[in-house]
């Protein structure tokens, strides 16, 4: 049984059909990569399986267990934690307390978050509103980190990034993965998202248009179905 | 000497008016909704004593034992029932859902209790006083409702500060959709607020019943004054709201005190418009604007 089954999934904001008939199932284990151009759907789908948004059509199984009109809070506690696009951190609260509202039982607590994102250790006091945009990304990862979750959902976290703070950020997610997380994240650097995880997924406006393993997938064979130029499915 | 005494009075009714306005505070804060039915609700939490009292033979203070729960209750089902609905249809639907609900409340009073005014006694509180000099005495009744309301302020600025609900009232403040997508049920963390509101506001309103004679046509002032001691305080900020309180009760007494009683709600309010020209952020902004 796979930890993530998503069915016949279609989401819609307003007249924009953003996801259409996605269905995908993320084995326990390992990293997945959802590639896309922007407005392919990527984002919709991430906040979708975490419960942002209401799916027009289709259902979404999370461990065998139909999550669909689970409200995001609840599904939070079920395991699914997303980072979302722009970090929306709390920006009132330190990184601390932005860690600490998250928190439930498991292996990650603050000091094991800090400890895996060295670049907050000395900015464990500071309100959000004063960190850089790599420190923020890592304290979004930290707080969605703090709920332990089984499957941990990545929206563009090198986004709006310097590329060192985008090594920082990955080096720490490394040993995210090696705690057994399973991880599916978008990605616009496709070196990156290549070089990350074993899987491989494409979208193209609001479709799955290629799937498949890291290994098995050339760069050209995702750029073509990225950018829509022959429709191939693996 | 009679301008210590004017200041000291001022202090202890400033109490009373930080008491009410935390509510109002808490909820703007969290919710941002400016509640124009907080006077009234706290008016309804006075007459309910007013009803345990008279019926049931107990003390206000006694009384206060019965009410406050229900008082927290009927603010969580408010937030639930009115408010979380209200707050779908933008931001001014919350201020007309509360502004009828202020309405209801005023005719119901009205209705039940007709327009005679009535009084709870604090038993020997009342009289009781300390002499501290020839002209100047502190009525116990207005110390304990100051240590009371100085309890009250500091506990909920201190569990807004330091304890797990008082940080997702903050990330929820800060954010509703991001605080669902971490985990925080955001409606559970509003009715929670609003039910810590409408106890406030009860108790506020049993010792405002305490120090003075009510009707039932009195939220609306009760109001204006819990949002003048926001204002003049702050927003965000419960200790601004303390703050804010003292000032305005301080205005009032010693407006009093220098141009006569009948300008004593004037001084208030000439404090309260001084401080929006002047420094509109109120004495103590709040630590950061939430973005």
């Amino acid at each position: 049984m796979s930890l993530l089954d998503v069915r016949e999934l279609d989401v819609r904001h307003g007249l924009l059909h953003a996801v259409r008939g996605v269905s995908v199932a993320v084995e326990g284990g390992g990293t997945v990569a959802l590639v896309g151009a922007n407005g392919a759907g990527k984002s919709t789908l991430l906040r979708t399986i975490a419960g942002g948004h209401r799916p027009s059509h289709g259902s979404i199984f999370f461990d065998g267990v139909d999550v669909t009109r689970v409200p995001a809070h609840k599904r939070v506690g079920l395991g699914i934690g997303l980072v979302p696009e722009g970090r929306h951190l709390f920006l009132s609260l330190t990184v601390e307390e932005n860690l600490r509202v998250a928190a439930r039982p498991g292996y990650w607590t603050v000091e094991r978050v800090l400890d895996a994102f060295p670049l907050l250790a000395d900015r464990r006091r500071s309100r959000a509103v004063n960190l850089s945009g790599g420190e923020r990304q890592a304290t979004a990862i930290g707080r969605t980190l703090m709920a332990n979750p089984r499957l941990l959902l990545l929206d563009e976290v090198s986004l709006g990034l310097a590329p060192v703070a985008v090594d920082d950020v990955y080096r720490s997610l490394q040993t995210v993965i090696e705690q057994g997380t399973t991880v599916l994240l978008v990605e616009q650097d496709l070196g990156r998202a290549m070089g990350i995880a074993q899987r491989v997924i494409c979208m193209l406006e609001g479709r799955l248009v290629l799937e498949g393993t890291a290994d098995e997938l050339t760069r050209e064979r995702v750029t073509e179905a990225y950018f829509g130029l022959g429709r191939v499915v693996a | 000497m009679t301008y210590v005494d004017a200041v000291i009075q001022g202090i202890l009714l400033g109490g009373l008016y930080a008491l009410f306005a935390c509510g109002l505070s808490l909820m703007f804060g969290v919710m941002r909704i400016i509640n124009l039915a907080h006077g009234d609700l706290a008016l309804l939490g006075t007459f309910m004593v007013l009803l345990v009292t008279e019926h049931v033979g107990l003390s206000p203070f006694a009384a206060l034992v019965i009410v406050l729960p229900g008082a927290a209750l009927a603010g969580y089902a408010l937030q639930y029932l009115i408010f979380n609905r209200s707050l779908r249809g933008g931001e001014l639907s919350p201020m007309l859902a509360t502004f009828g609900l202020s309405v209801v409340i005023g005719n119901v009073l009205l209705e039940a209790f007709s327009a005679d005014t009535h009084s709870l006694s604090a038993g020997a509180l009342t009289t009781a006083s300390w002499r501290i000099s020839s002209q100047i005495s502190i009525s116990a009744l207005s110390a304990v409702i100051f240590a009371v309301a100085v309890v009250v302020l500091v506990g909920l600025q201190l569990m807004l500060s330091y304890t797990q609900l008082g940080r997702q009232m903050r990330a929820t403040a800060d954010d509703p959709a991001t605080a669902e997508l971490v985990g925080i049920n955001s409606k559970r963390v509003y009715g929670v607020a609003a039910a810590i509101a409408l106890a406030t506001a009860a108790l506020a309103g049993t010792f405002f019943g305490m120090r003075s004679s009510f009707d039932p046509t009195l939220g609306p002032s009760q109001l204006i004054f819990a949002f003048e001691a926001v204002v003049i305080g702050g927003l965000g900020s419960l200790w601004g709201t303390l703050v804010g309180g003292i000032a305005l009760g301080v205005a009032q007494t010693v407006g009093a005190q220098a141009f006569g009683a009948s300008w004593s709600i004037f001084c208030g309010h000439a404090l309260f418009l001084a401080v929006l020209a002047f420094r509109s952020q109120g004495i103590f902004a709040a630590r950061e604007a939430t973005a």
